[in-house]
């Protein structure tokens, strides 16, 4: 028994099956929560106003957005050294939902700034690093539609998830240089120290972490069985061909 | 090897090889941007460095998808992969040999082209140094993004979008060595950094690209 | 039971729209692939007559 046995797509499917219900459930308990709690039931901030509401989809949006990269990352490095199919569909698949999610940070983040920066875009580091990371997605999936052997694209955009996370890691450090900006550093982790974010903001922010980070597993498990059948099927297409 | 190199230089010069391409196209940038946002000395001097680079990236990005689809179209990329020198060899030399009909020319013209654009007189030496360094990078991650790209028919347009979001360091890095340079502060850290980047990408993206090649020839 | 969002009022609502839109979006097209592969797939599957399927669920 080892971790591996899940690589096998049939182990997958049956595993997936019974675990989506569960992660799905929880999901939507959690989103539900957190942001009725975020949206409803949390004190207006004394400079913020009522903006405050929308961290709890930025911040945890902008952090799955990243982590959905690491999760393609590591995807695509399991794929080349161990050519387990799944984990290469499992990339492919995480794709669009990363990108959505950077999609809803920079949109949020848009609808913040107008009050509060008084500019609903301004290129500042963590702004424009978004902006790159979102390239790197549209450019990841372009590369998968448009190649048409299976093995070879899952090869081929396996490749370019490890240069591009070089480079994603590169620009974000290049646009920092470049732009001192004025997005405020992250606040999540500095509980205990001086200017922590307060508790009637941080318990709701948890749970639509929570919330978030099960949304981007279930989409994924989702997805992966969608292309786990969807590869079963083409081969079967082209069996039925040459027969 | 020196073979290889003399080959692909010229192939690029044979009418139709797109050398001179690029510099046109550089060219044409440098004159348009003025046309679209008025003749005004001081703007041009402000915006002529990011200018100047960004030109010179797209003019670099036109020539990509020659570096294999010719050699992948007739096989000889099939003989060059069986061939006793490494694939990860012949990728730098390809790349090299872009450089050569892109890179350096865009180098050696962009002075002229700072004149049209009123570049600061400071700037001219930073402007040739950032070029002289940082296209390299651009020739060997275009050699990247062109063997990812290679089996895709009318993969051209796929190759830019791929290519550009990894060009963004060495822009901005490399705009702002000249930025700096115009107004006189130092620029010995944005230079340094841009050196860097080449430096890694010329290490380590061949032995990317070649096994992306490897993919597509399988 | 609204709370009082005051003059931010429209950025907070816009996000909030904007964001479940988006992600209805996301699952919708989600859900709505996975169906059409997997009806795809029995619609083969049954045509081909063979049960030695590699995969279930």
């Amino acid at each position: 028994m080892s971790l591996w046995e899940y690589a096998n797509p049939k182990k997958f499917m049956q595993v997936s099956a019974r675990v989506l219900p569960v992660v799905i459930g929880l999901a939507g308990v959690s989103l539900t929560v957190g942001l009725i709690w975020g949206f409803f039931l949390t004190p207006d901030d004394f400079r913020q106003g009522s903006t405050v509401k929308i961290i709890f989809i930025h911040v945890p949006t902008a952090m799955m957005a990243i982590n959905a990269w690491v999760m393609m990352l590591v995807a695509s490095l399991i794929w080349l050294v161990r050519r387990h199919h799944v984990s290469a569909l499992a990339a492919r698949a995480a794709a669009p939902v990363g990108l959505t999610f950077t999609a809803i940070a920079l949109v949020t983040g848009a609808f913040w700034g107008q009050p509060m920066w008084g500019t609903w875009w301004a290129w500042d580091p963590r702004l424009t690093a978004f902006l790159i990371l979102a390239l790197f997605y549209l450019g990841y999936m372009a590369l998968w539609q448009a190649v048409d052997d299976p093995d070879t694209a899952a090869d081929l955009t396996a490749v370019l998830c490890m240069v591009g996370s070089v480079f994603a890691v590169l620009s974000r450090y290049a646009v920092k240089f470049w732009n001192q900006g004025l997005h405020q550093d992250s606040t999540i982790l500095k509980v205990g120290e001086a200017d922590p974010i307060a508790p009637a903001y941080y318990v709701p922010l948890v749970v639509c972490i929570i919330g978030f980070v099960l949304l981007f597993v279930a989409l994924v498990l989702l997805r992966t069985r969608t292309e786990i059948r969807a590869r079963r099927l083409s081969a079967l297409l082209a069996r039925e061909r040459l027969a | 090897m020196t073979a290889l190199l003399i080959r692909d230089l010229r192939l690029a010069f044979r009418a139709g090889g797109g050398f001179g391409l690029g510099l046109a196209f550089f060219l044409l940038v440098a004159v348009l941007v003025p046309l679209g946002v008025g003749p005004e000395g001081a703007t041009l001097a402000r915006i002529a460095p990011g200018i100047l680079w960004v030109g010179a990236l797209l003019a670099c990005l036109l020539s990509l998808d020659r570096i294999f689809a010719l050699d992948f179209e007739d096989g000889s990329l099939d003989l060059l992969a069986t061939s006793p020198i490494p694939l990860e060899g012949v990728v730098a030399i390809k790349a090299l040999a872009h450089w050569l009909v892109t890179g350096l020319p865009l180098t050696l013209a962009a002075p002229v082209l700072g004149v049209l654009l009123n570049l600061p007189g400071p700037g001219y030496l930073w402007l040739v140094a950032s070029l002289a360094v940082g296209t390299p990078a651009l020739s060997v991650i275009g050699a990247f993004g062109a063997a990812l790209t290679v089996g895709i028919k009318r993969g051209g347009l796929l190759l830019s979008l791929l290519v550009l979001p990894l060009y963004v360091p060495t822009l901005i890095f490399g705009a702002e060595v000249v930025k700096r340079g115009a107004t006189g502060a130092g620029v010995s850290v944005p230079l340094l950094l841009l050196a860097g980047i080449t430096a890694g990408a010329v290490a380590l993206l061949p032995f990317a690209a070649a096994a992306a090649i490897r993919v597509n020839l399988r | 039971m609204m709370p009082d969002l005051g003059k931010y009022a429209v950025a907070v609502l816009s996000s909030y729209g904007v964001t479940l839109a988006l992600l209805a979006a996301l699952v919708a097209l989600t859900l709505w692939q996975g169906r059409r592969v997997k009806r795809q797939l029995e619609e083969v599957e049954s045509r081909q007559g063979q049960s030695q399927g590699k995969h279930d669920g």
